[in-house]
């Protein structure tokens, strides 16, 4: 009976996700048709898409496996700038489709390296060294991205960390990555579509790999690791699949972010989007996808909306995010929420409070 | 030739010998209890054998292979199957999952099929989710196959605990203080089951247990340990009444 009448709980995350993220593009869609998507509105659409992937990609490691990584930004970062470069190199002899598809699939597996690099070492231990190693890894990464030179003449490709003169180059050479201006004359490929195709191919993977036998293995390490190696679970295997997946696309974000950009720079990637995308995940609810999705955009959007307040703008921001925080999780709303939600439901099928009863109970 | 075959097993932490000397020999389909005062090295003894601690002397056959030292994904994989004394479920997975979890290396396929759902996917899932209902049907608990595990009462939880264990088609079971915080009913009830899941898996089970009641009822033969030492083995009536076995419990004169 209780099959019949309320969906699995799966099912019901394919749904809202699946329902947010078209409610999301459909709106937008509905706003531009009406001409009244202003040009800094449409200039947010991609950054948003990207940090709605990003979210869901943290939520893997945060929410589902249950360590906490401090520098989601590197990854996303790695991905951008090794996309990108290959896009302005390689792929600017390539037919344009087919340089863009490549930058994403060398953008993401660069990601899922540095991910292999940094998960290698530090999922074999437990505790709390993945936010150390992480943190330290984002700082490393955006301090030696922002002195890097590296230019291209004919006798070949020259690197440095010092400056421009340092990497004596020929007149003729051509200068690819200027340190801390960063990559520069990135010809731009920006469809709010592509964002929402990759949020989607994004959703079916995570939510996939979540209802599997992987899955429920990586949420098993988070509930409880020694009951999960001792149904023979490979501790370190699963650990190293959610995070290097999740590496993988945030390196995606990260080129789909980066094109939407004449230029690149590494300051972008620092320390504070990478809280801030953690602060997505966490006020979204630790391992709801759904959340992450509303989390992402609303924490995206409000900043900018809030713009005519000049100086005030941060102070309201902080309590949104104090008010959103405590509806998440205070006792008291929680209850609220859930008698609200009852009540609904109760309307909906008529039936009164029986039905409600027996939801309680369970 | 036995099951399990445990010879001269030891640990020491530091300068600490936790268990020495532990000998135990467990048939196929056969109770067996493992008891003694608090502190005895009965849990720890569990860990070695299932591959949490490596043993520091002794060695372990399980099933004609020396599995002394191996880790527990291996001694899993080999059927050795356990229970915690803290309840140890995955507490925000729903009671299903959990049995599913135990079958993670009964019923296999790779990420790639769980990503693009492939049709070993979904026959796979379908194995499983009926195998642990099934399970979870054995159990009486398979009416509460959706809820939460946090959500079921402790006796239920123990036995979920069982379920998961179960699920991992063991050819052993070890069970670390089933009873523990079990009213007398409860405690009748668990008796019944665990006997049902001798006779119905036809496997070994070995347990700690600290209500006499329940060792000297459903256990064939018992190992009592102290200080890490075995101090008296037998069956039931040997053993309650040994005269070191009194001791150990009652106290005696230390002189």
């Amino acid at each position: 009976m209780a099959k019949k009448k309320k969906m699995s709980k799966s099912a019901r995350t394919y749904l809202t996700s699946f329902l947010l993220v078209a409610i999301f593009y459909g709106a937008v869609e509905a706003i531009r048709l009406s001409g009244n998507l202003s040009s800094k509105a449409a200039g947010l659409l991609i950054p948003v898409c990207a940090y709605i992937m990003m979210a869901i990609s943290l939520n893997l490691v945060v929410g589902f496996l249950g360590e906490l990584s401090l520098g989601h930004a590197a990854f996303m970062s790695a991905g951008a700038f090794v996309g990108v470069f290959f896009y302005n190199t390689a792929g600017a002899s390539l037919p344009r489709w087919l340089a863009v598809v490549l930058a994403f699939l060398i953008g993401g597996l660069a990601a899922g390296i540095f991910g292999m690099i940094v998960g290698v070492p530090v999922l074999r231990l437990s505790g709390d060294y993945l936010a150390i190693v992480t943190l330290a890894f984002g700082e490393i990464l955006k301090n030696v991205l922002n002195s890097l030179y590296i230019g291209v003449d004919s006798a070949g490709v020259h690197f440095s960390l010092k400056d421009q003169f340092s990497l004596n180059m020929e007149p003729t050479g051509k200068v690819l990555m200027k340190g801390a201006m960063g990559i520069t004359g990135i010809k731009k490929f920006s469809y709010f579509s592509v964002g929402i195709l990759l949020i989607v191919l994004t959703l079916l993977f995570v939510l996939n790999l979540m209802n599997s036998r992987a899955g429920r293995a990586i949420t098993a390490i988070r509930d409880d690791d020694i009951a999960a190696k001792s149904v023979g679970i490979n501790l370190t295997r699963y650990k190293l699949m959610a995070f290097v997946s999740s590496a993988v696309i945030a390196g995606f974000a990260g080129v789909l972010y980066a094109l939407n950009f004449a230029s690149l720079v590494a300051k972008k990637f620092d320390y504070n989007l990478s809280i801030n995308i953690l602060v997505m995940v966490v006020l979204g609810g630790m391992g709801s996808i759904p959340g992450a999705i509303v989390a992402a955009i609303v924490l995206t959007v409000l900043p900018e909306l809030l713009r005519g307040f000049s100086q005030y703008r941060m102070f309201i921001y902080s309590i949104v995010l104090i008010v959103m925080m405590l509806f998440n999780r205070a006792p008291a709303f929680v209850a609220w929420r859930q008698r609200l939600g009852l009540k609904i439901r109760n309307k909906k099928d008529g039936s009164g409070v029986s039905s409600g009863n027996a939801k309680k109970e369970g | 030739m036995a099951l399990l075959e445990v010879k001269n097993l030891g640990i020491s932490f530091g300068g600490l010998q936790a268990v020495s000397g532990l000998d135990l020999t467990v048939e196929s389909g056969h109770l067996y209890g493992l008891i003694g005062p608090n502190g005895a090295g009965k849990t720890t003894a569990f860990n070695m054998l299932t591959g949490m601690y490596q043993p520091t002397e002794g060695t372990i056959t399980f099933d004609g292979v020396n599995i002394t030292g191996k880790d527990p994904e291996y001694i899993s994989k080999a059927g050795i199957a356990r229970t915690f004394q803290n309840i140890r479920l995955f507490s925000a997975m729903s009671v299903l999952d959990n049995v599913k979890v135990g079958m993670h290396n009964r019923v296999t396929y790779g990420m790639f099929d769980g990503v693009f759902r492939t049709k070993k996917y979904h026959q796979k899932e379908a194995e499983m989710n009926e195998k642990a209902q099934k399970l979870l049907d054995v159990f009486g608990i398979g009416e509460k196959a959706d809820y939460a595990a946090s959500q079921l009462p402790y006796g239920q939880q123990r036995k979920l605990e069982i379920c998961r264990a179960l699920a991992s088609d063991p050819k052993l079971l070890l069970l670390d203080e089933p009873a523990a915080g079990m009213n007398p009913n409860e405690t009748a009830e668990l008796m019944e089951t665990v006997r049902k899941v001798r006779d119905e898996f036809g496997i070994a089970i070995l347990l700690i247990e600290h209500d006499m009641k329940f060792v000297m009822g459903i256990c064939e033969d018992i190992t009592v340990l102290e200080y890490g030492k075995i101090i008296a083995h037998g069956d039931p009536q040997t053993v309650a009444n040994d005269p070191e076995v009194i001791k150990a419990y009652l106290g005696g004169d230390d002189d």
